[in-house]
């Protein structure tokens, strides 16, 4: 485990890291998702977010929770790469912005917004950013059918009599 | 009793005098929107040169345009965008539906994507391939010059046809997945 990752427990205690193929991923309680985060970002020099993104793990094998949060953190000056989790469950789908951290957040967060569900607390701007302003689904959740609900079909035809 | 006409004067309908105008100087409005697009660009750059054609002055403004190239998938956020442009160009106006994705969809059967334009625009040509080469663009506006010269009248009559309709109609009341009663699970 890297050094970053021992320091990381000194200061918030159990955080579950793990290994995978040579990336290492922290897991950190959503309450403290923010907390660690802005440690990561002002201490620990990982100043560029490279993706926020998020899995739905519904009927995924073994897993215990809906939807896991990931964020990819790089530090430019030490070349170091992080990956941080939290996981959340319907109904409260809450997490805090990091907007205030890194503004390159802001669309990250509209899109998982958009194709999850996940509501981000104090983002500036929290609207559909891929989908139509009045798409009511979140296409990307794995309850939601490859075909969707029939929104595609949902249009006024053009005829050549009417135009 | 002949009436005498000098040498150089030709006799016509009128109704094939205004279609072999329109005919020839097709002004498409290229709505590309995908990889169709690209070929699309190379039907009009010099090699294939649609200029031969009478087509080659592709505009950007739907005013100025009588024919609608839908070259690439339209997803459900571009399709009231695609609706609007084809409702602002001037009549008499032709459609050509290029690739298996606007005509079909094709592979992208997902959430987004509208299967086949045909169900929200009239359509007068299809163009199948993945993409189509440069030849079979070509090839669908020479049939549409075609059509045009034949079915084509002055004031535009042969739009209006019910009958016309009652086929492609045919196509639009297939059942939606989510919507009829049959499929909703
Ligand atoms: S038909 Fe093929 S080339 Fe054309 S837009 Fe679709 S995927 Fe792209």
């Amino acid at each position: 485990m890297t050094d970053t990752v021992e320091r990381l427990k000194e200061r918030f205690g159990e955080l579950e890291p793990s290994e995978f193929r040579g990336q290492t991923r922290i897991a950190v309680p959503r309450d403290l998702v923010f907390e660690v985060l802005s440690t990561l970002h002002a201490d620990f020099g990982f100043d560029m977010l490279v993706d926020i993104t998020c899995v739905d793990y519904l009927n995924f094998r073994d897993a215990t929770d809906r939807f896991g949060m990931v964020y990819a953190l790089a530090g430019t000056e030490s070349g170091e790469r992080l990956i941080v989790r939290t996981f959340l469950n319907e109904p409260d789908l809450h997490v805090p912005s990091v907007v205030p951290l890194w503004e390159g957040a802001n669309w990250l967060e509209r899109e998982v917004f958009d194709m999850f569900g996940i509501e981000f607390d104090g983002h500036p701007d929290l609207r559909r950013i891929l989908m139509p302003e009045e798409f009511t689904a979140f296409p990307l959740r794995k309850d939601y059918p490859l075909q969707g609900r029939g929104e595609r079909h949902n249009f006024p035809t053009i005829t050549r009599g009417s135009a | 009793m002949a009436i005498d006409v000098p040498e150089n004067v030709v006799v016509s309908r009128l109704d094939e005098l205004a279609s072999w105008c329109r005919k020839n100087s097709l002004w498409p409005m290229p709505f590309a929107t995908a990889c169709c697009g690209i070929e699309l660009m190379a039907t009009g750059a010099s090699k294939h040169d649609l200029a031969r054609f009478g087509a080659e002055v592709m505009r950007f403004s739907p005013r100025q345009c009588d024919l609608m190239i839908v070259a690439g998938r339209v997803v459900m956020k571009m399709l009231p965008v695609l609706q609007r442009i084809w409702q602002q160009m001037h009549e008499p106006k032709w459609c050509i539906s290029m690739g298996a994705c606007a005509s079909t969809g094709g592979v992208f059967d997902t959430y987004c994507v509208v299967q086949g334009i045909d169900r929200f625009i009239p359509v007068d040509m299809y163009v199948p391939g993945c993409p189509p080469r440069p030849e079979q663009l070509i090839q669908a506006i020479i049939d549409l010059q075609d059509k045009i010269q034949h079915e084509g009248t002055l004031d535009g009559a042969e739009f209006d046809t019910a009958r016309r309709q009652q086929t492609k109609r045919a196509l639009i009341e297939l059942p939606i997945i989510g919507q009829s009663p049959q499929f909703t699970r």
